[in-house]
């Protein structure tokens, strides 16, 4: 057992490797941002390795660039991340019976997009040894690559900020993939996920006649999406007992 | 305020959002619709995610689209998190390398 939960934590490290080359890339570009909010090297490395969320953490210093209010940053914060409640409520039916609360915690404290897709692709129950080996190496990297990214600014190649920049979009396909060779609901609901995420962003063929829509920040756009698209899977094809 | 207030308020509210789930829902739902909601979330959330902010990821659309595609191929026919990943890295950097 305890050799099987070593083994676990390993396996978390090596699929962190991924992730963390990702968030690497991404947070340097975040570092740059964080720059321009005035954010010293060492501040932006505590805030990433806390936060542990992009396009959160680049909305909290967009609101310092924009001297915000403190509602309208309580309300953005709330906004730009309410999809982790999603996840972490989807999660918390995943815990043995047992699990304890600071394990539970640690798991939900570590949920980011990457983090969760992971955890999902790997079936029955959750082991939170999966998530800490992954957080090893990615929250290091995320807090480096911000701090990098105030220290450097515009340093590093385009070309390699933009081919890693695709990493964690390359895992998040790995993990939706499989289970839509198995499942044909699931294959529907990720098409139609696709195609409704393009047509409701900015860049859509559509744009022009509904910018009520397609004006919508990405982070509401994801929730909004993913509750309506998967609320209707639910209806339309209920799973049976104790899908893991 | 000061940035650090408003650092405060962002890292408090992204880490209560993220353990008030697991604090508040200890047990198994039995409700059957919220059931299969929960086991779709994650996919569709995936999915929304990734399209099309692929294509705005990278320099240059055309390679985060192909990108998508190769990785779909690959994962379609057995390979891991790690290798795709690799795919779409590589399949970047070589598209932008001839395109620009």
């Amino acid at each position: 057992m305890r050799q099987d939960i070593k083994l676990t934590f390993l396996n978390g490290l090596k699929v962190g490797v991924p992730i963390g080359l990702g968030y690497f890339a991404v947070s340097f570009s975040l570092g740059i941002m964080a720059r321009n909010a005035g954010i010293t090297p060492v501040e932006g490395f505590i805030t990433s390795v806390l936060a542990l969320a992009s396009a959160g953490e680049y909305a909290g210093f967009s609101m310092i660039l924009y001297q915000a209010t403190f509602v309208e940053t309580l309300l953005v914060a709330v906004i730009t991340n309410a999809r982790y409640m999603l996840m972490t409520t989807a999660l918390s039916q995943r815990f043995a019976e047992d699990a304890s609360i600071c394990r539970r915690i640690s798991v939900a404290f570590f949920t980011t997009d990457e983090i969760f897709g992971a955890n999902v692709s790997r079936p029955g129950r959750l082991v939170p040894e999966y998530t800490y080996g992954m957080a090893a190496v990615a929250a290091p990297l995320w807090g480096l690559g911000t701090s990098l990214g105030i220290i450097a600014g515009n340093g590093l190649p385009v070309r390699v900020v933009s081919a890693l920049s695709v990493a964690l979009y390359g895992m998040f396909i790995a993990i939706i993939v499989p289970p839509c060779k198995k499942n044909r609901t699931v294959l529907i609901a990720v098409t139609v996920s696709f195609l409704l995420s393009y047509l409701c962003s900015p860049g859509s063929v559509i744009s022009g006649l509904i910018p009520a829509i397609t004006s919508i920040s990405s982070g509401t756009r994801i929730i909004v999406l993913t509750m309506l698209i998967s609320a209707v899977c639910a209806i339309v094809r209920p799973v049976e007992e104790d899908v893991e | 305020m000061n940035k650090h207030t408003y650092l405060i308020i962002m890292i408090s509210v992204i880490i209560l959002i993220r353990i008030l789930p697991v604090t508040l829902i200890r047990r198994r739902i039995d409700n059957k619709f919220i059931q299969s909601f929960l086991y779709y979330v994650p996919y569709v959330t995936l999915a929304v995610m990734t399209f099309p902010a692929i294509m705005e990821a990278t320099s240059s659309p055309v390679a985060g689209a192909v990108a998508l595609v190769l990785g779909i191929i690959a994962a379609w026919f057995g390979l891991g998190l790690f290798p795709v990943s690799i795919i779409c890295c590589v399949t970047v950097f070589v598209l932008e390398f001839i395109l620009m």
